[in-house]
């Protein structure tokens, strides 16, 4: 067989995660501690697993509606009403997707053909380009700077937008820098894309890891933007249920249509019982995801000042669960520091470089661990670079 | 100053220093000093000690946790039994309990004879105590909030997103 052949060069050509390939170096090293990982250290609440084993028992096993359970999207739309202050019509407005990876592919592959382009703030989570590249669309990569606390500006905005502008994704609040937007900021983004045929794509999965006293705020509040986005979120860092693979989209009824689609016709309907443990966990694990967000908000408070106190400045970020500290100042590439950093030391952070080209220069750090096993990383970080300095 | 954050992070680690707590609830260090000496003279802080292996410190040791049936005294309850037996130097804990059986107590051995001895010797010929029931700990799984495990499990792949 000559496989090379066989695949076509468009399939061939996307790169594995730069995540991904950090790793098959770290998991070289014996002992390595990691910072690292994009998921909750939390188990998923009782409430949700409760549910789930009490569905078990029950035998409810069969698919779902292709859209998802029907009292599942009523709980969605009833959430997103409290949270974002945006309705969705729970019939034909929301589909219950497998996590918010499939959400964003459903949104892609649904308005993407060959010749669109699609906005992309930088850095940001790694799946979004790839997914456009296959869709024969080209990801325009906008960058964003800590000076602008990593946020999407207007005349950065505006700067990108041409004739074959389709979507813009607008992934915040952010993995990897843990920038949000307010609503000042989104009002400036709305303001530009009023009157436009440019959908958003709002991917906001750490919609709920917000700190500072400050609510998450959707840019389909804004005037007239309900009608062009489509907001993407699901329950794998708000309730801790990452394996359940469960997420939504709501939009648009023109749009998700379209979506539903593509969905039933590769996954037929998202995992039944994790659709029913979802609708525990969004009723009766309010209090769980409060209490997780203060544990996250102290970890970031202890690691932002840890790194700060040992040199790399760092961005103090007002969402997820992620660091993004610059490491220019030791000289080296993020890719060189962080295999040096796991050598020397045994720490795995990634490498910023992994989430676009304006990553470079930083790494990326996750919290979402215990506060002794941050203190042992960040002590270890500061012998490094004390050692880099001699 | 959240007094409850406070206790709950020194639940969990009390060896962190008043700096990495004072900027984990965001405030000074001195603030966290402040209310640390107030929560230990108003006697909510009883104290700090070390979650202790102790089969890794000596193997033959043992733990026992002994229930006792006992007595009341009119007007003073168990109190005056649980007294005597909490001077004992050997005795780590002593709880009353509600339920089948009054008082718990826990105490450490250097051997399982040492502990029975002390039981039938020392407790169960105490005035009031009208029967003692002795469990030895075979396994620590978890101890406040620590778990006793080897390699420190985490179930998370090191790749992910």
């Amino acid at each position: 067989m000559d496989y090379n052949k066989l695949i076509p060069q468009k399939i061939q050509d996307i790169q594995p995660s730069g995540i991904r390939k950090f790793f098959d170096i770290a998991q070289q090293v014996e002992g390595v501690i990691s910072l690292s990982i994009g998921e909750p250290d939390f188990k998923t609440p009782w409430a949700a697993r409760k549910e789930a084993i009490n569905i078990l028992e029950k035998g409810k096993t069969a698919y779902t509606a292709n859209s998802g359970l029907m009292e599942l999207r009523r709980t969605v739309c009833g959430y997103l009403k409290d949270f974002i202050h945006t309705e969705y019509n729970p019939d034909n407005e929301v589909i219950i997707t497998v996590g918010g990876s499939e959400a964003i592919d459903l949104a892609v592959r649904a308005l993407i053909e060959p010749g669109d382009e699609v906005l992309v703030p930088e850095p940001s989570f790694v799946c979004y380009s790839p997914i456009v590249a296959m869709m024969g669309g080209t990801a325009v990569p906008i960058v964003t700077h800590a000076e602008d606390k990593f946020r999407l500006t207007a005349s950065a905005l505006k700067e990108k937008i041409t004739d074959k502008t389709k979507m813009l994704v607008l992934p915040y609040p952010n993995n990897p820098t843990g920038a949000v937007m307010r609503r000042a900021d989104l009002e400036a983004i709305a303001e530009v894309l009023r009157g436009t045929n440019i959908v958003v794509a709002s991917d906001e999965i750490y919609a709920e890891m917000t700190y500072n006293g400050e609510k998450h705020v959707s840019i389909a509040e804004m005037d007239e933007m309900r009608e062009r986005t489509l907001v993407i979120s699901g329950f794998s860092k708000a309730y801790a249920m990452t394996g359940w693979r469960l997420g939504y989209v709501a939009g648009p009824q023109p749009i998700i249509k379209q979506m539903l689609k593509l969905h039933q016709y590769c996954i037929m309907s998202s995992p039944t019982v994790s659709q029913y443990a979802a609708i525990a966990a969004m009723e009766k694990c309010a209090e769980d995801v409060r209490n997780m967000v203060e544990e996250y908000d102290m970890r970031r408070r202890l690691v932002v000042k840890g790194f700060n106190d040992m040199g790399l400045t760092c961005f103090e970020p007002e969402g997820a669960f992620y660091v993004f500290p610059c490491i220019k100042s030791t000289g080296m590439s993020s890719a060189e520091f962080c295999e040096k950093l796991v050598y020397d030391k045994k720490v795995a952070v990634v490498p910023g470089s992994a989430f676009g080209a304006s990553g470079e220069g930083f790494v990326r750090v996750s919290y979402a661990y215990s506060v002794a096993h941050l203190t042992t990383a960040l002590t270890r970080i500061r012998e490094f670079l004390e050692e880099l300095n001699k | 100053m959240n007094t409850e954050k406070l206790l709950n992070i020194l639940r969990r680690n009390a060896r962190l220093s008043n700096a990495d707590i004072a900027t984990m609830l965001g405030t000074s260090e001195d603030e966290v000093a402040r209310e640390i000496a107030n929560l230990e003279q108003s006697g909510i802080i009883m104290g700090y000690s070390a979650i202790i292996n102790e089969e890794k410190v000596d193997e033959n040791g043992v733990t026992a946790i002994i229930e006792l049936k006992i007595t009341p005294i009119k007007d003073r309850g168990f109190d005056d039994l649980a007294h005597t037996i909490m001077e004992y130097e050997e005795v780590d804990s002593v709880f009353l309990l509600s339920g089948a059986n009054d008082l718990s107590v826990t105490i450490s051995g250097s051997s399982l004879r040492n502990v029975a001895l002390f039981v039938s010797e020392r407790l169960a010929v105490l005035d009031g105590v009208l029967s003692t029931t002795t469990h030895f700990i075979l396994r620590r799984y978890k101890e406040k909030h620590h778990v006793f495990n080897e390699d420190n499990f985490d179930e998370r792949s090191m790749v992910s997103p």
